[in-house]
Protein backbone atom coordinates (compact mmCIF):
# COMPACT_ATOMS: atom_id res chain seq x y z
CA UNK A 1 0.00 0.00 0.00
CA UNK A 2 2.77 2.41 0.96
CA UNK A 3 4.49 1.42 -2.25
CA UNK A 4 1.38 2.40 -4.21
CA UNK A 5 1.24 5.83 -2.60
CA UNK A 6 4.96 6.33 -3.16
CA UNK A 7 4.47 6.01 -6.94
CA UNK A 8 8.05 4.93 -7.53
CA UNK A 9 9.33 8.06 -5.81
CA UNK A 10 7.21 10.42 -7.94
CA UNK A 11 4.37 10.86 -5.45
CA UNK A 12 5.13 14.59 -5.17
CA UNK A 13 4.22 15.07 -8.85
CA UNK A 14 1.53 12.45 -9.49
CA UNK A 15 -0.80 13.03 -6.52
CA UNK A 16 -0.89 16.83 -6.90
CA UNK A 17 -1.72 16.35 -10.61
CA UNK A 18 -4.69 14.09 -9.74
CA UNK A 19 -5.63 16.43 -6.89
CA UNK A 20 -5.69 19.53 -9.10
CA UNK A 21 -7.80 17.77 -11.74
CA UNK A 22 -10.30 16.59 -9.12
CA UNK A 23 -10.25 19.95 -7.33
CA UNK A 24 -10.92 22.09 -10.40
CA UNK A 25 -13.77 19.85 -11.58
CA UNK A 26 -15.28 19.73 -8.08
CA UNK A 27 -15.07 23.53 -7.80
CA UNK A 28 -16.87 23.93 -11.13
CA UNK A 29 -19.69 21.66 -9.93
CA UNK A 30 -20.02 23.35 -6.52
CA UNK A 31 -19.90 26.88 -7.98
CA UNK A 32 -22.51 26.02 -10.63
CA UNK A 33 -24.77 24.25 -8.16
CA UNK A 34 -24.67 27.23 -5.78
CA UNK A 35 -25.40 29.57 -8.68
CA UNK A 36 -28.43 27.50 -9.63
CA UNK A 37 -29.80 27.48 -6.07
CA UNK A 38 -29.24 31.24 -5.75
CA UNK A 39 -30.98 32.03 -9.03
CA UNK A 40 -33.90 29.72 -8.21
CA UNK A 41 -34.34 31.37 -4.82
CA UNK A 42 -34.30 34.82 -6.41
CA UNK A 43 -36.83 33.65 -8.97
CA UNK A 44 -39.12 32.23 -6.29
CA UNK A 45 -38.90 35.43 -4.27
CA UNK A 46 -39.78 37.60 -7.28
CA UNK A 47 -42.53 35.27 -8.44
CA UNK A 48 -44.31 35.17 -5.09
CA UNK A 49 -45.12 38.88 -4.95
CA UNK A 50 -48.60 39.85 -6.04
CA UNK A 51 -49.64 41.82 -9.15
CA UNK A 52 -46.97 40.21 -11.28
CA UNK A 53 -47.22 40.84 -14.96
CA UNK A 54 -46.49 37.98 -17.27
CA UNK A 55 -42.82 37.20 -17.57
CA UNK A 56 -42.90 37.89 -21.27
CA UNK A 57 -40.36 40.52 -22.18
CA UNK A 58 -40.06 42.29 -25.47
CA UNK A 59 -36.64 42.43 -27.08
CA UNK A 60 -34.85 45.32 -25.43
CA UNK B 1 -41.76 32.41 -30.01
CA UNK B 2 -38.91 29.94 -30.10
CA UNK B 3 -37.34 32.25 -27.59
CA UNK B 4 -39.59 30.86 -24.88
CA UNK B 5 -40.48 27.47 -26.29
CA UNK B 6 -36.88 26.35 -26.59
CA UNK B 7 -35.63 26.79 -23.02
CA UNK B 8 -38.52 24.70 -21.68
CA UNK B 9 -37.86 21.98 -24.20
CA UNK B 10 -34.14 22.19 -23.50
CA UNK B 11 -34.68 21.79 -19.75
CA UNK B 12 -36.88 18.74 -20.31
CA UNK B 13 -34.34 17.21 -22.66
CA UNK B 14 -31.46 17.95 -20.32
CA UNK B 15 -33.26 16.27 -17.39
CA UNK B 16 -33.90 13.24 -19.58
CA UNK B 17 -30.32 12.73 -20.77
CA UNK B 18 -28.52 13.63 -17.53
CA UNK B 19 -28.90 10.18 -15.90
CA UNK B 20 -27.60 8.50 -19.05
CA UNK B 21 -24.48 10.65 -19.13
CA UNK B 22 -23.97 9.94 -15.44
CA UNK B 23 -24.40 6.19 -16.04
CA UNK B 24 -21.56 6.26 -18.57
CA UNK B 25 -19.30 8.75 -16.77
CA UNK B 26 -19.06 7.14 -13.33
CA UNK B 27 -18.00 3.61 -14.46
CA UNK B 28 -15.54 5.06 -16.99
CA UNK B 29 -14.04 7.34 -14.35
CA UNK B 30 -13.65 4.54 -11.79
CA UNK B 31 -12.26 2.07 -14.32
CA UNK B 32 -9.97 4.72 -15.82
CA UNK B 33 -8.59 5.69 -12.41
CA UNK B 34 -8.07 2.06 -11.40
CA UNK B 35 -6.38 1.05 -14.65
CA UNK B 36 -4.38 4.28 -14.81
CA UNK B 37 -3.11 4.30 -11.22
CA UNK B 38 -2.82 0.56 -10.51
CA UNK B 39 -2.93 -1.73 -13.52
CA UNK B 40 -1.16 0.21 -16.25
CA UNK B 41 2.58 -0.41 -16.67
CA UNK B 42 5.23 2.22 -15.99
CA UNK B 43 7.04 3.84 -18.89
CA UNK B 44 10.62 2.62 -19.37
CA UNK B 45 11.90 6.21 -19.45
CA UNK B 46 9.35 8.19 -17.49
CA UNK B 47 8.68 5.52 -14.83
CA UNK B 48 5.54 6.27 -12.80
CA UNK B 49 5.22 9.88 -13.97
CA UNK B 50 3.54 8.57 -17.11
CA UNK B 51 0.41 8.17 -14.94
CA UNK B 52 -0.01 11.95 -15.08
CA UNK B 53 -0.94 11.39 -18.72
CA UNK B 54 -4.36 10.02 -17.69
CA UNK B 55 -5.44 13.32 -16.13
CA UNK B 56 -3.42 15.60 -18.43
CA UNK B 57 -4.16 14.50 -21.99
CA UNK B 58 -7.98 14.22 -21.63
CA UNK B 59 -7.98 17.69 -20.01
CA UNK B 60 -6.20 19.08 -23.07
CA UNK B 61 -8.75 17.32 -25.30
CA UNK B 62 -11.59 18.93 -23.34
CA UNK B 63 -9.90 22.33 -23.49
CA UNK B 64 -9.95 22.08 -27.30
CA UNK B 65 -13.40 20.47 -27.43
CA UNK B 66 -14.75 23.21 -25.17
CA UNK B 67 -13.39 25.94 -27.40
CA UNK B 68 -14.77 24.26 -30.51
CA UNK B 69 -18.24 24.10 -28.88
CA UNK B 70 -17.88 27.72 -27.83
CA UNK B 71 -17.04 28.77 -31.38
CA UNK B 72 -19.88 26.73 -32.93
CA UNK B 73 -22.35 28.14 -30.40
CA UNK B 74 -21.07 31.65 -31.15
CA UNK B 75 -21.51 31.15 -34.90
CA UNK B 76 -25.08 29.88 -34.44
CA UNK B 77 -25.81 32.76 -32.08
CA UNK B 78 -24.44 35.34 -34.53
CA UNK B 79 -26.01 33.95 -37.69
CA UNK B 80 -29.43 32.76 -36.50
CA UNK B 81 -29.69 34.94 -33.38
CA UNK B 82 -30.51 31.82 -31.43
CA UNK B 83 -30.59 32.90 -27.76
CA UNK B 84 -29.97 29.39 -26.43
CA UNK B 85 -26.77 29.18 -28.49
CA UNK B 86 -25.45 32.36 -26.86
CA UNK B 87 -26.22 30.89 -23.45
CA UNK B 88 -24.54 27.60 -24.40
CA UNK B 89 -21.38 29.50 -25.28
CA UNK B 90 -21.55 31.51 -22.08
CA UNK B 91 -22.06 28.28 -20.10
CA UNK B 92 -19.21 26.43 -21.83
CA UNK B 93 -16.55 29.12 -21.29
CA UNK B 94 -15.76 28.63 -17.58
CA UNK B 95 -15.78 24.86 -18.01
CA UNK B 96 -13.34 25.03 -20.92
CA UNK B 97 -11.18 27.44 -18.94
CA UNK B 98 -11.22 24.99 -16.01
CA UNK B 99 -10.03 22.10 -18.19
CA UNK B 100 -7.36 24.35 -19.73
CA UNK B 101 -6.10 25.15 -16.22
CA UNK B 102 -6.02 21.40 -15.42
CA UNK B 103 -4.05 20.72 -18.62
CA UNK B 104 -1.53 23.48 -17.85
CA UNK B 105 -1.10 22.60 -14.17
CA UNK B 106 -0.79 18.83 -14.64
CA UNK B 107 1.50 19.41 -17.61
CA UNK B 108 3.73 21.51 -15.42
CA UNK B 109 3.80 18.76 -12.78
CA UNK B 110 4.69 16.28 -15.51
CA UNK B 111 7.32 18.53 -17.05
CA UNK B 112 9.38 18.96 -13.89
CA UNK B 113 10.42 15.29 -13.45
CA UNK B 114 10.61 14.47 -17.18
CA UNK B 115 11.95 17.65 -18.81
CA UNK B 116 13.60 19.09 -15.73
CA UNK B 117 11.54 22.28 -15.83
CA UNK B 118 8.09 23.40 -14.65
CA UNK B 119 7.59 25.60 -17.64
CA UNK B 120 9.04 26.43 -21.02
CA UNK B 121 7.74 28.94 -23.57
CA UNK B 122 7.56 26.47 -26.41
CA UNK B 123 4.89 26.62 -29.13
CA UNK B 124 2.52 24.04 -27.61
CA UNK B 125 2.57 25.43 -24.11
CA UNK B 126 2.34 29.03 -25.25
CA UNK B 127 -0.60 28.36 -27.57
CA UNK B 128 -2.47 26.67 -24.71
CA UNK B 129 -1.85 29.73 -22.51
CA UNK B 130 -3.32 31.81 -25.37
CA UNK B 131 -6.34 29.46 -25.31
CA UNK B 132 -6.82 30.15 -21.60
CA UNK B 133 -6.72 33.90 -22.26
CA UNK B 134 -9.25 33.51 -25.08
CA UNK B 135 -11.62 31.82 -22.63
CA UNK B 136 -11.02 34.55 -20.03
CA UNK B 137 -11.43 37.30 -22.63
CA UNK B 138 -14.70 35.76 -23.80
CA UNK B 139 -15.99 35.67 -20.20
CA UNK B 140 -14.82 39.26 -19.58
CA UNK B 141 -16.68 40.50 -22.68
CA UNK B 142 -19.90 38.87 -21.48
CA UNK B 143 -19.58 40.90 -18.27
CA UNK B 144 -18.53 44.13 -19.99
CA UNK B 145 -21.94 45.04 -21.49
CA UNK B 146 -25.24 45.97 -19.88
CA UNK B 147 -27.33 44.49 -22.66
CA UNK B 148 -27.04 40.69 -23.02
CA UNK B 149 -27.49 40.89 -26.80
CA UNK B 150 -24.55 43.25 -27.25
CA UNK B 151 -22.41 41.22 -24.84
CA UNK B 152 -23.23 38.02 -26.75
CA UNK B 153 -22.30 39.66 -30.03
CA UNK B 154 -18.94 40.98 -28.84
CA UNK B 155 -18.02 37.74 -27.08
CA UNK B 156 -19.06 35.64 -30.08
CA UNK B 157 -16.89 37.67 -32.44
CA UNK B 158 -13.90 37.16 -30.14
CA UNK B 159 -14.68 33.42 -29.99
CA UNK B 160 -14.73 33.17 -33.79
CA UNK B 161 -11.49 35.11 -34.20
CA UNK B 162 -9.87 32.86 -31.61
CA UNK B 163 -10.54 29.73 -33.70
CA UNK B 164 -7.22 30.43 -35.45
CA UNK B 165 -5.56 29.24 -32.28
CA UNK B 166 -7.01 25.70 -32.43
CA UNK B 167 -4.97 24.41 -35.41
CA UNK B 168 -1.94 26.19 -33.97
CA UNK B 169 -2.31 24.16 -30.74
CA UNK B 170 -2.93 20.94 -32.64
CA UNK B 171 -0.05 21.23 -35.09
CA UNK B 172 2.38 23.24 -32.96
CA UNK B 173 4.24 20.03 -32.09
CA UNK B 174 4.74 19.29 -35.80
CA UNK B 175 5.40 22.80 -37.10
CA UNK B 176 7.93 23.84 -34.50
CA UNK B 177 10.67 22.04 -32.70
CA UNK B 178 8.97 21.84 -29.32
CA UNK B 179 9.91 20.21 -26.07
CA UNK B 180 6.37 18.85 -25.96
CA UNK B 181 6.08 15.48 -27.65
CA UNK B 182 3.97 15.08 -30.82
CA UNK B 183 0.61 13.28 -30.91
CA UNK B 184 0.67 9.56 -30.13
CA UNK B 185 -2.99 8.63 -30.55
CA UNK B 186 -4.29 10.39 -33.63
CA UNK B 187 -1.33 9.87 -35.88
CA UNK B 188 -1.75 8.03 -39.14
CA UNK B 189 -1.59 4.27 -38.75
CA UNK B 190 -1.59 2.61 -35.38
CA UNK B 191 -1.31 4.62 -32.17
CA UNK B 192 2.21 4.73 -30.77
CA UNK B 193 1.08 3.71 -27.34
CA UNK B 194 0.73 0.39 -25.54
CA UNK B 195 -2.89 -0.89 -25.30
CA UNK B 196 -2.46 -1.18 -21.52
CA UNK B 197 -1.92 2.60 -21.44
CA UNK B 198 -4.35 3.44 -24.21
CA UNK B 199 -7.27 1.80 -22.38
CA UNK B 200 -7.17 3.96 -19.22
CA UNK B 201 -6.44 7.02 -21.37
CA UNK B 202 -9.55 6.51 -23.50
CA UNK B 203 -11.67 5.64 -20.43
CA UNK B 204 -10.56 8.88 -18.78
CA UNK B 205 -11.29 10.69 -22.04
CA UNK B 206 -14.89 9.45 -22.02
CA UNK B 207 -15.19 10.27 -18.31
CA UNK B 208 -13.90 13.82 -18.85
CA UNK B 209 -16.30 14.28 -21.76
CA UNK B 210 -19.16 13.12 -19.54
CA UNK B 211 -18.11 15.51 -16.78
CA UNK B 212 -17.86 18.33 -19.32
CA UNK B 213 -21.38 17.63 -20.62
CA UNK B 214 -22.85 17.35 -17.10
CA UNK B 215 -21.24 20.67 -16.17
CA UNK B 216 -22.48 22.23 -19.41
CA UNK B 217 -26.10 21.16 -18.77
CA UNK B 218 -25.85 22.41 -15.18
CA UNK B 219 -24.37 25.77 -16.20
CA UNK B 220 -27.01 26.22 -18.89
CA UNK B 221 -29.67 25.72 -16.23
CA UNK B 222 -27.92 28.41 -14.16
CA UNK B 223 -27.85 30.81 -17.13
CA UNK B 224 -31.51 30.17 -17.94
CA UNK B 225 -32.54 30.68 -14.31
CA UNK B 226 -30.55 33.93 -14.13
CA UNK B 227 -32.18 35.09 -17.35
CA UNK B 228 -35.65 34.38 -15.92
CA UNK B 229 -34.73 36.40 -12.82
CA UNK B 230 -33.64 39.29 -15.06
CA UNK B 231 -36.90 39.09 -17.01
CA UNK B 232 -38.93 39.13 -13.79
CA UNK B 233 -36.99 42.12 -12.47
CA UNK B 234 -37.50 43.93 -15.76
CA UNK B 235 -41.24 43.23 -15.72
CA UNK B 236 -41.40 44.43 -12.15
CA UNK B 237 -39.56 47.68 -12.84
CA UNK B 238 -41.91 48.32 -15.77
CA UNK B 239 -44.83 47.95 -13.38
CA UNK B 240 -43.27 50.75 -11.38
CA UNK B 241 -42.41 48.65 -8.37
CA UNK B 242 -38.99 48.81 -6.80
CA UNK B 243 -37.16 45.62 -7.67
Amino acid sequence: MAEFFDMGGYAAYIWPAYGIAAGVIACLFIWSWRGLKKAEQAEAALGKRPRRRSARVERA
Amino acid sequence: MHRFANPARFLRLSRAIQPWILAVTVPCLLAGLYLGLVESPIDYQQKDTVRIMYVHVPAAWMAMFGYSSLAIASAIGLIWKHPLADLAGKAAAPIGAGFTIIALATGSLWGKPTWGTWWVWDARLTSVVVLLFLYLGYMALWNAFEQPQRAARAASILALVGIVNLPIIKFSVDWWNTLHQPASISRIGTPAIDPAMLRPLLLMGVAYLGLFLLLLLLRMRVELAERRVMALQLARSRDGEPS
